[in-house]
Formats: C-alpha cells, sequence, structure tokens
C-alpha cells in the first residue's frame, strides 16, 4: 500500500520537470505571440527601429546584437577553452590538475554580476585607452562573455577528450608522432563531437547571458556600425525597459522574449541531438 | 643510466627543434592555461584588492538607509530566498532523481521526455525565467513584487540541478547495497529511504551546495518576480532583494561605487566558499562534477 503511493508520488515529482517546461512556454508563447502578430511578424523581427515612446518596435538591431556578441565570444572563448581543455586533459601534471580544475569550477561558479561589475570597472577602462571610444560595445561585451563561455567550453571538452580511448594516442605515438601531434591530431578529431556539443552549450550560455552584458555593451538600440559601438542584446533589452514599460510596448518586450526564447531551444535541441550521436 | 620510458628536458627540447609544429602546439596550450588561471586570478584578486577597504560596519547595519546602503537587508533576504527555494527545490529534485534511477524501467518513454525536459531547463538563460516568474506570480497570480514568487521562480531553475546531481549520487551507489537489503527482506521503499539515500547523501550534498552558489549569485531571475525593495521582507508575500540584485540597483543608481565594491567581496567570497565546500564533499566521496 505504501509502496504503491510513494512510487505515485515519485512519478509525480518526475513529471514536474515537464510541467515546468510547459508552464513556460505557454506563458511565454501566450503573452508574446499575439503582440509580435499585432506589430506584424516582418516589422517585428526585421525592423530597424526601437522606439517604443511612437509605438515603433523593431528587435533586428537586438537581433544582430545578441548574435555579434555571442559570434564574438566564440571567437575568443572557444581557441582558449579547447586549448585550455587539451591542457586539463592531456598535459597537466596531477598536482597542478588539483590546482587548475578547481579553480575552473570558481570561473563557472561567479555570479554574472560580479563578472559584469569586473567588465565595467577593469575590461571598459582598458578598451577606452586603446580605442579612444567609450569603451562599451561590441568586443568589450564579446571578451568578458568569451571569457564567462570558458568553463562551459573547458568542462564539456575535456570530458570527450577524455572519452576518446587511449588506443589512439598510444597507437599514434608507436607511429612516431609527438605528444603533441598524437593529442591534436589523433585524439581532438575523435572527440570533435563533444567538444562541438561544448560549443553549442557556450553559444546557449552567452546568448541567454544579461547581466554581464548590460554592464558592458552600452545598450544603445541602434545597428552597429564598427566592432567598438555601443549594442544591445535581446536579454538586456527585456531587462531595462520591463521595469517602466505598459501595454503594447510590455507585449513587444514579451515578444523578445519569445525571440530570444526561440533562440534557446534550437540550440537546446541541436546539443540534445548531437550529446545523443556522440555518446 | 637513462630510464628508457622517460624523458629528459635535454631531449624534449632537442624534438622540440625537430619539430616545430609540436613547440608551437605545445606553447599554445600552456599559454591559453596561463591565460585562463590568469583571468581568475586577476578578477579576484582586483575584487579583493579594491573592495576589502570598503568593507566597513556600517554596510552591515541593520537598517538601509539611502546615506548608508547597508548590505544586512539584501544578505537576510538571500537566506529567505535561498532557504525557500531549497525547501520548494530539494524534495521534488530528490524524489524524481529517485523516480529516474530507482523506480523507472529501461527504456520507458517518461524517463526520456523528463530528461529532455531537465536538459531544456537547464539551458534556459536566468532572464526568461525571470520572464516566467513575472508573467505567472505577478500578473497570472495577481501578487505584487514577492520572495514567494522569487523563490520559486529560482526553484525551477535549481530543480535540474538537482535532480543530475541526485541521480549522479544514487547511481554511484553499489548494487550490491540493495540487493543486500533486499535479501534481508526489506521493501522497495526501505530500501531507498534506510540504504540508498544514506550513502549518496554526500553526492546530494554537493549538488545542493552548488544549488545555493546559482540561487546566491542570480540577479536576472529575481529583478522582476522579487522586484527590488531594499529592506528586509516582512514576509513571504512582500518584496525583498537578494545581494546579487542589490549590487545590480548599487551599480545602477550609478551613485555606490565603494559600496558595489564592497558588495562585490561579499558575493565574490561567499562563491569562493561555496565551491571550495562543494569541492570537499565531492572529493570525499569521489564523485565527479
Amino acid at each position: 500500500m505504501k509502496e504503491g503511493v510513494m512510487k505515485v508520488v515519485f512519478l509525480l515529482t518526475a513529471c514536474v520537470s515537464i510541467l515546468a517546461v510547459a508552464l513556460i512556454c505557454i506563458f511565454l508563447f501566450a503573452n508574446g505571440v499575439p503582440a509580435i502578430a499585432q506589430i506584424g511578424i516582418v516589422d517585428f523581427l526585421f525592423g530597424r527601429v526601437w522606439l517604443p515612446s511612437n509605438e515603433i518596435f523593431g528587435i533586428f538591431p537586438m537581433i544582430v546584437g545578441s548574435i555579434y556578441v555571442t559570434a564574438g565570444a566564440i571567437i575568443i572563448g572557444v581557441p582558449l577553452g579547447i586549448l585550455c581543455a587539451i591542457f586539463l586533459a592531456r598535459f597537466c601534471p596531477k598536482n597542478l590538475y588539483k590546482i587548475v580544475k578547481p579553480a575552473v569550477s570558481l570561473l563557472a561558479g561567479i555570479p554574472s554580476i560580479v563578472y559584469g561589475f569586473f567588465g565595467l570597472v577593469v575590461i571598459v577602462p582598458i578598451m577606452q585607452d586603446l580605442t579612444h571610444t567609450g569603451g562599451k560595445g561590441i568586443l568589450t561585451a564579446s571578451i568578458l562573455l568569451g571569457i564567462m563561455i570558458l568553463p562551459t567550453v573547458i568542462g564539456v571538452s575535456e570530458s570527450a577528450i577524455r572519452a576518446v580511448p587511449n588506443s589512439y594516442y598510444e597507437g599514434s605515438l608507436a607511429l612516431g608522432a609527438t605528444h603533441e601531434r598524437s593529442v591534436f591530431f589523433a585524439i581532438l578529431p575523435a572527440a570533435k563531437q563533444g567538444i562541438l556539443a561544448g560549443v553549442i552549450l557556450g553559444v546557449g550560455r552567452a546568448i541567454g547571458e544579461t547581466m554581464a552584458v548590460i554592464m558592458v555593451a552600452g545598450n544603445q538600440a541602434a545597428m552597429p556600425e564598427s566592432i567598438f559601438s555601443g549594442i544591445r542584446t535581446l536579454t538586456a533589452n527585456i531587462v531595462m525597459e520591463m521595469g517602466y514599460a505598459t501595454d503594447l510596448h510590455r507585449e513587444a518586450l514579451l515578444g523578445t522574449g519569445v525571440v530570444l526564447f526561440v533562440f534557446i531551444l534550437l540550440i537546446n535541441l541541436s546539443f540534445s541531438a548531437l550529446k545523443r550521436r556522440s555518446s | 643510466m637513462e630510464a628508457i620510458n622517460k624523458e629528459t628536458w635535454k631531449q624534449r627540447l632537442q624534438s622540440y627543434r625537430k619539430q616545430p609544429l609540436s613547440a608551437v602546439l605545445f606553447v599554445l596550450v600552456i599559454l591559453s592555461a596561463v591565460i585562463t588561471l590568469s583571468v581568475l586570478i586577476a578578477l579576484i584578486a582586483y575584487i579583493l584588492i579594491k573592495g576589502i577597504p570598503n568593507l566597513s560596519p556600517e554596510l552591515f547595519a541593520w537598517e538601509y538607509t539611502t546615506e548608508n546602503v547597508s548590505m544586512m537587508p539584501a544578505i537576510i533576504n538571500t537566506l529567505w530566498i535561498t532557504a525557500l527555494s531549497l525547501l520548494f527545490a530539494l524534495p521534488v529534485g530528490i524524489c524524481s532523481a529517485i523516480y529516474l534511477v530507482e523506480y523507472a524501467k529501461r527504456g520507458n518513454k517518461l524517463v526520456t521526455i523528463v530528461r529532455l525536459t531537465t536538459e531544456t531547463l537547464s539551458g534556459i538563460p536566468s532572464i526568461v525565467y525571470g520572464l516566467f516568474g513575472y508573467l505567472f506570480f505577478n500578473i497570472f497570480l495577481g501578487w505584487s513584487y514577492t520572495i514567494l514568487g522569487g523563490a520559486l521562480t529560482l526553484s525551477i531553475m535549481i530543480l535540474p540541478l538537482i535532480m543530475r546531481t541526485t541521480e549522479e549520487a544514487l547511481m554511484s551507489v553499489p548494487d550490491l547495497y540493495r540487493e543486500g537489503s533486499f535479501g534481508l527482506g526489506a521493501g522497495k521503499l526501505r530500501t531507498v529511504f534506510r540504504i540508498v539515500l544514506p550513502s549518496a547523501m554526500p553526492g546530494i550534498l554537493a549538488g545542493v551546495i552548488l544549488a545555493v552558489g546559482r540561487i546566491v549569485g542570480e540577479t536576472a531571475a529575481l529583478l522582476y518576480p522579487a522586484g527590488t525593495a531594499a529592506e528586509v521582507a516582512k514576509g513571504l508575500m512582500s518584496s525583498g532583494r537578494t545581494l546579487a540584485v542589490h549590487m545590480y540597483a548599487l551599480l545602477n543608481e550609478g551613485l555606490y561605487m565603494e559600496q558595489a565594491y564592497a558588495t562585490a567581496v561579499v558575493l565574490l567570497v561567499v562563491v569562493v566558499a561555496i565551491n571550495a565546500l562543494s569541492g570537499l564533499i565531492a572529493k570525499k566521496v569521489g564523485v565527479k562534477d
């Protein structure tokens, strides 16, 4: 009797996560989609002007902004992350590993607001000196996001590299290749699907990041002219205006959330698909 | 006599001279590790050096005023929201992990769906959680800014983390334990609660501590469900800001840079302590994170 009841209880709790995802989807879409329909999906997605006071809601600059900073973060964070993962998996002495590995997980644990603050008081002034601009912009945000996605890329890539059978490495060594050649040309290609999954996960982190980006991106809702110009991401658009927005403006922000959510869902799906294929 | 399987530095240098590509790759790998570490060290050192001189006792006064933007109310709110979120997320997370590991049969359709949804949940950015919390609790249920709404939002956010770490902890319990318990005549339920859960406890605990870290550092998901009131929340249904939201508010107002440094120090110390603790527990039981 008790056994049966508890089994049902466990079953029900397992369904909570399904319920949560369903609720999140329903509420976001139900509140955001009507606004997108009212504004017109083409005007909303591809409109280049965001002027809530005049009821003009085009989020194209924000979509571009999110894509630019994410791409920048990938360019900076991914090579660094993969090389670092290689270091951890194949180069690091055991004693050093005990220090470096916790350091990387600490990097993952630091709150995004602290990253944002660090970007604001350290990276922005450096960029001001170097470029003689305002210092806030695509490049600054990309650097900060590149740092923030490091632990994600490193973690997933490291386990992918470790999952490659050691015989690949040994075989390569036996053929006379050096340690480095064996790692880069025998192990790395075998781990590429897992590494790609890590990169996709990093893209998800970068595109969804809010609090750090808002501090260093400048947040102008306009099309960027260079990599130094300020930019506003989808996430920043929501956080900055949600506090005072009303009516259609508010719904347009929810629509922004829907667009962001769809991006994330697509990224998640490709991550799951890749993970399934590589395992 | 030289050992055959041991390379001396001299031999290594020689082989690098013959293999410039290998040398370049080696330098790149070492360089990237050094860069990653130095970024972390720079971040921590900078915030500690600039922040610690700003840590004054007044910042820990019980009352928040515009002259003295004390972070004590925010710390108390953080404790409240952390406790509340865990209160909701822990039972659900642990029970569903028990279902997935102990009860569900292999190839169960439901398990596939649950795994897919938890993966989705862990990929959703915090701002989307914040929007959802706002839409559900503030608009649909008609609450004003409440710490209860904030805590419930966060409990959904940490659910996948708790589920995954609990699952891993349960799976690392050897089947011998279960068989022994069944052999002595214990039922499934008794086996789970008396034998499997206690052995898995350290792993679960390490996950819970990581979840606390997520809660303490969270800003975007709390901004709209829980609001930014700077006082200690009077009850579950009143607004209150956590330490991270407090820091955001200070930076947003732009007048309180020194206090923001001090808050960053406190946040950083908490996060480092949490990470160390979690790592320590995980190492004790040999659970990989």
